[in-house]
């Protein structure tokens, strides 16, 4: 198993099995969020955010995320580093924009931004509500945060980069991680293609109009 | 269709003594190429005008020059044999140049294609993966007939997509990860497509990529970039039957 | 002169080679673990001999100057290979692509050796069937066939337009099995510089380093040549820009007789030369005369509007083509044996109807295929081809007809061997293009891969023990035998001399003046007057270049002008020999073409009565005239007739 798991097939395997772990988690929460939008009372959010803090899904399923994210993370560096010994002398001129997408390329790139926003995604709303929590009514916290003032409007743009950055992050990598378990063909390389667009917009998308929402209708 | 004369032509190639010396470019001009030239044949003037000057030529490896023994390797203005599609450098002809360009020219470069001289790199950890399973243990003498057993046109074709490989390495010198995924695969694919080659795909797989790994090719991050270099139009469809083949070999374990 | 011991078996042409199988003498198991041999060469013939040999249990040791076993030119045979198996129900049998093969080869090919090689043609088949081949197959999941140029049936098989890369990489892969296993060593970038013979026997081999520039030692209890043709002698031809007649030449410099060097095939269907910068010519696969119609215009006036490029070939109409060989040779028509098509379209330039700029290409028009069979057949045919096509030329082939002309292509001359493959250096073996046997004057398309794996897989394994039985007790080769030593020292002096001229032109400059002479007269057609002429021009060509070849680089270190420079002295050497025995040969055969040797017609004629022989040569030292020794060919199965195509 050690041989399997430290194959360069085997480490992208856990890279893509983590990966559509949390190709589906950002699926969830963006459905929970989407509560926002639906009701300005908050009552419909607050109760997803209530159900969020059961104990079962604390102490359950918040681990299992948590690994999956720690997971991937980890493999990523691993992956990165021995690509980077893969070439110790770079080529003067590389033109590879005429053979691949950038966000293929530049996936660890992608993928670090992407952490650095959810750090700061963390520190606005998970610390507060699920590890101090001293939050009552956790819609007026999100509402603040994007409506407030001056830094309002900062804070909507940092969270429109963000879920750029992740429909970006995930316009290549939802196929890759069906290409990587082998499931993938001449024939279902196109719709897993088309379909990893179309989520990755969806959930692109969808992550920037919350915010935005707030800030110009809430 | 009529040639034309490229006037002047700037090359910045790189140049090596051999594999522990420290390289570097070098400028070379040339001129009144005409355009029907084949990029070697720029390559052959110029050698000539270097020996003229009593200088050493620019080495590079090259053999059949019509694009099928996939010896020529050269990395032109950022793309493995050059800016054209679905050829090898051989192939390449100086129409695809205008006048005045420079033109950067180095090496394949990889940690597992260390150079030996100039522009010549040893792809011998090529041949050293296909020792470890890319064949069939068939010895010579006592098969059966060609046609004992029926291979769908389909399958048969498939197999020929992937058995088009040269081993040129294009797909290791255009990848940023340095991955031989493609080179594998596709003659992993070649032979699970046969009859003859499915008796020991599963041990296939496992010796071929475990030799990979040793080598210090880089890993696949399935950007797709070698099957667009690849002059044979392999496609990454191969690297996921790779996957697919070694996992499954692997699980079974 | 003495008379050449052939060694073809007694009894009815049938049973000669399983009699003889029977006959010969085999090495136990345990004998052959104690036997060395080398292949010199990577190729088909190299390639599946190494292989074969190894999987018996002899130690191999495999050469090539390439950096990988895989490159060797064999890779870039396009059309497919012969095999007698009937498989499309046209009364194909092993005689018919025996009797085709003796009759393409204008009678000059010794009868049971080709015999011999339509037999084992079927087992070849099923072999790379099993090495993993992908061999065109039919819906059916049967394997598929195609014509090819002299024949009536349908009797080659194919693998796209890269049979031969696809034959290759199927002996290559089994060569890797065996080098993974440690049954062969293989030593890539490293030429074959010397032969060292002991005592009367082939017994081991001087090499470069081609990398590090070091001279090596080999030795083996036999030596096996399959390193190609020699058709680079003409600088331009389709060959690979590194293959060379350097073993084989080496071969006969030091004992072994060189049969036949002027039989030379021109292939038709090449891209005709564009200019003076070129360095190789690309042939366009012989396929392609299945589906494509030969034709230059029949005005004059119209021929040199097309030079001059004023006008395209699609503007000349129907009436106004000339379809010369349909009207030439109704029967076989675009699908003449390869000396005849060439032959017939250097007529129509010489005689002012060339197509192009330089006068020098016929039109190859696939206007009526594309008509009668539609585009996607066409395309699914041969559509690598005309992309090559197109890459090169930068014309689109499906919509205006390809430019063609003949090229230098194949050698069927080579190193002369018996039945068994030995030379007549004992324990000195020559396979595949570098012998002379199965071809004859002319070459088959889809032949060359078909001998070069018959030799490797099929013959040369079974042969080679009957001689290295009686070397069971000679103990591994000592490289310190004063023989090593002095032919190691001679390769150092040879490669210093070649340094130290230290003069004032490329290797290159020298090697394009030697193909002139070699195409201008000994090209495809040949005379006295011009074969006496180029005899003495090459050897000035020769005292030229060892006064004024410019060597940059290192002596020991890989140097590419270096290796040239060797191969181009042999060639110095080799392109006389080609004229000598051109100049011996007066009669027309094959692709050996004498213009005092026609009949009224302007067809090639040949003089049985004279020239029923096998012309093998033997090296006398340097700057003496070679002694040419007849093997006279015996017919006891095929009547000689003039070849008619008609």
């Amino acid at each position: 198993m050690s041989s399997f798991l430290g194959s360069s097939i085997g480490k992208k395997l856990i890279m893509s099995l983590s990966g559509l772990f949390l190709v589906l988690f950002v699926l969830v929460h963006l459905i929970l969020n989407s509560f926002l939008m639906f009701d300005s009372t908050g009552e419909l959010f607050n109760a997803g955010a209530h159900f969020m803090s059961l104990p079962i899904i604390r102490f359950g399923l918040q681990p299992v995320l948590a690994a999956g994210f720690l997971i991937h993370i980890i493999y990523s560096i691993i992956l990165t580093l021995q690509n980077q010994k893969a070439r110790p002398q770079k080529y003067a001129t590389q033109n590879l924009s005429e053979s691949s997408t950038w966000s293929s390329r530049n996936m660890f790139v992608l993928g670090g931004l992407v952490l650095v926003f959810i750090a700061m995604h963390l520190l606005h709303f998970f610390i507060p509500i699920q590890i101090h929590g001293n939050v009552h009514d956790d819609y007026q916290l999100v509402k603040e945060l994007f409506t407030n003032g001056s830094t309002g409007l900062i804070y909507s743009g940092l969270y429109v980069v963000g879920a750029i950055l992740l429909g970006l992050h995930l316009a290549h990598g939802f196929w890759s991680s069906f290409q990587s378990i082998g499931f993938s063909n001449t024939i279902w390389r196109a719709r897993l293609e088309k379909l990893g667009y179309i989520y990755a917009i969806f959930i692109g998308a969808g992550f920037t109009t919350i915010p935005l929402y707030l800030h110009f209708f809430a | 269709m009529a040639d034309k004369i490229l006037k002047e032509l700037t090359l910045k190639i790189w140049r090596q003594k051999d594999a522990k010396s420290k390289g570097q470019f070098e400028t070379y001009k040339v001129n009144n190429i005409s355009t029907g030239t084949s990029f070697l044949e720029m390559l052959d003037i110029l050698n000539e005008q270097l020996i003229n000057e009593g200088k050493e030529p620019v080495a590079f490896d090259h053999d059949c020059r019509e694009g099928i023994c996939g010896m020529c390797s050269l990395f032109i203005d950022g793309r493995a044999h050059g800016p054209d599609d679905d050829i090898t450098t051989c192939q390449l002809h100086m129409r695809k140049f205008k006048d005045g360009a420079t033109i950067t020219i180095e090496p394949w470069r990889a940690g597992a294609f260390p150079i030996i001289k100039d522009l010549i790199v040893n792809r011998t950890a090529f041949e050293e993966i296909l020792q470890s399973g890319g064949y069939i243990s068939v010895n010579t003498g006592g098969i059966p007939d060609g046609n004992a057993i029926p291979i769908s046109q389909d399958d048969a074709e498939e197999a020929m997509d992937a058995a088009a490989c040269i081993g040129c390495g294009a797909c290791v010198a255009t990848c940023k990860n340095s991955s031989a995924m493609l080179f594998v695969s596709a003659k992993v694919s070649h032979l699970a497509k046969l009859p003859q080659g499915r008796v020991e795909a599963a041990r296939r797989a496992k010796n071929m990529v475990a030799k990979m790994d040793e080598l210090g090719f880089g890993n696949c991050t399935n950007t797709g970039a070698c099957e667009v270099e690849c002059p044979k139009g392999i496609s990454i469809a191969n690297i996921a039957r790779l996957n697919r083949e070694f996992l499954s070999a692997k699980i079974k374990d | 002169m003495t008379i050449l011991n052939s060694k073809i078996p007694a009894g009815p042409l049938a049973e000669k080679w399983s009699k003889h199988k029977a006959a010969i003498k085999v090495v136990s198991p345990a004998n052959k673990r104690k036997l060395d041999i080398i292949v010199v060469g990577t190729g088909l013939a190299g390639g599946s001999a190494a292989a074969s040999l190894a999987e018996m249990g002899y130690n191999v040791k495999a050469f090539c100057y390439q950096d990988s076993g895989r490159r060797a030119h064999s890779i870039a045979a396009q059309g497919g290979i012969n095999a007698a198996k009937n498989y499309q129900n046209d009364n194909d049998s092993v005689y018919r692509l025996f009797y085709d093969t003796v009759k393409g080869g204008d009678y000059r090919a010794r009868e049971a050796n080709v015999y011999r090689l339509a037999e084992v043609s079927g087992d070849i088949i099923d072999q790379c069937v099993a090495q993993g081949v992908p061999f065109a197959r039919e819906y059916g999941g049967t394997l598929a066939n195609r014509s090819f140029g002299g024949v009536l049936v349908s009797r080659t098989f194919y693998a796209r337009g890269q049979t031969g890369q696809q034959l290759l990489l199927g002996c290559y892969a089994s060569m890797n099995r065996m080098i993974g296993q440690g049954k062969i060593e293989m030593h890539e970038r490293n030429e074959l510089l010397d032969l060292v013979i002991v005592d009367g026997k082939a017994r081991g081999i001087i090499t470069r380093n081609l990398v590090t520039g070091e001279i090596e030692r080999h030795g083996a209890h036999a030596v096996v040549i399959a390193t190609g043709g020699y058709g680079n002698v003409f600088f331009l031809s389709t060959n690979a820009m590194g293959c060379n007649g350097g073993a084989a030449y080496q071969a006969y410099k030091n004992g072994a007789y060189f049969a036949n060097p002027c039989y030379v095939q021109i292939h038709p269907t090449c891209i005709p030369v564009h200019g003076e910068q070129q360095s190789k010519l690309t042939l366009m696969s012989e396929s392609l005369r299945n589906d494509g119609r030969v034709w230059v215009p029949k005005k004059k006036e119209d021929a040199i509007k097309l030079q001059k490029g004023e006008i395209h070939a699609n503007d000349i109409v129907e009436e106004d083509r000339d379809f010369y060989l349909e009207r030439r040779y109704p029967s076989y028509g675009n699908l003449v044996p390869r000396d005849v098509a060439s032959r017939a379209a250097k007529e129509r330039c010489d005689a002012g109807f060339g197509v192009n700029e330089t006068g020098k290409a016929v039109y190859l028009d696939f206007k009526y295929s594309i008509e009668r069979l539609g585009r996607d057949v066409i395309e699914a045919r041969y559509g690598n081809l005309f992309q090559m096509y197109e890459k090169i030329t930068d014309a689109d082939p499906y919509n205006g007809p390809m430019m063609i002309y003949p090229a230098i292509h194949y050698t069927m001359g080579g190193v002369w061997v018996d039945y068994n493959l030995m030379t007549n250096i004992p324990g000195l073996y020559a396979i595949g293009e570098a012998n002379f046997s199965d071809h004859g004057a002319n070459r088959l398309g889809a032949s060359a891969l078909m001998q070069g794996l018959a030799d490797g897989y099929f013959v040369l394994p079974y042969t080679i023990g009957d001689y290295l039985a009686g070397e069971i007790q000679t103990p591994r080769i000592d490289l310190s035998h004063p023989e090593f030593e002095k032919k190691e020292k001679a390769v150092s002096e040879r490669m210093s001399r070649l340094y130290n001229v230290k003069g004032t032109k490329s290797v290159d400059s020298f090697h394009k003046h030697l193909g002139h002479i070699m195409w201008d007269y000994v090209g495809m057609a040949r005379n006295e007057e011009g074969l006496k002429f180029a005899i003495t021009e090459i050897q000035k060509v020769r005292e030229e270049f060892y006064k004024d070849v410019r060597i940059p680089g290192e002596l020991n270190a890989m140097n590419i002008e270096l290796e040239k420079a060797g191969r181009v002295a042999d060639f110095l050497e080799l392109g006389e020999l080609i004229a000598r025995d051109a100049l011996n040969r007066n009669e027309s055969c094959g692709g050996h073409y004498r213009e005092e040797s026609t009949t009224e017609e302007g067809e090639a004629k040949r003089d049985d009565d004279n020239f029923t022989y096998v012309a093998a040569w033997e090296y006398q030292g340097e700057g003496k005239d070679p002694i040419v020794h007849k093997e006279e060919l015996v017919f006891e199965n095929i009547k000689l007739t003039q070849r008619s195509y008609k």
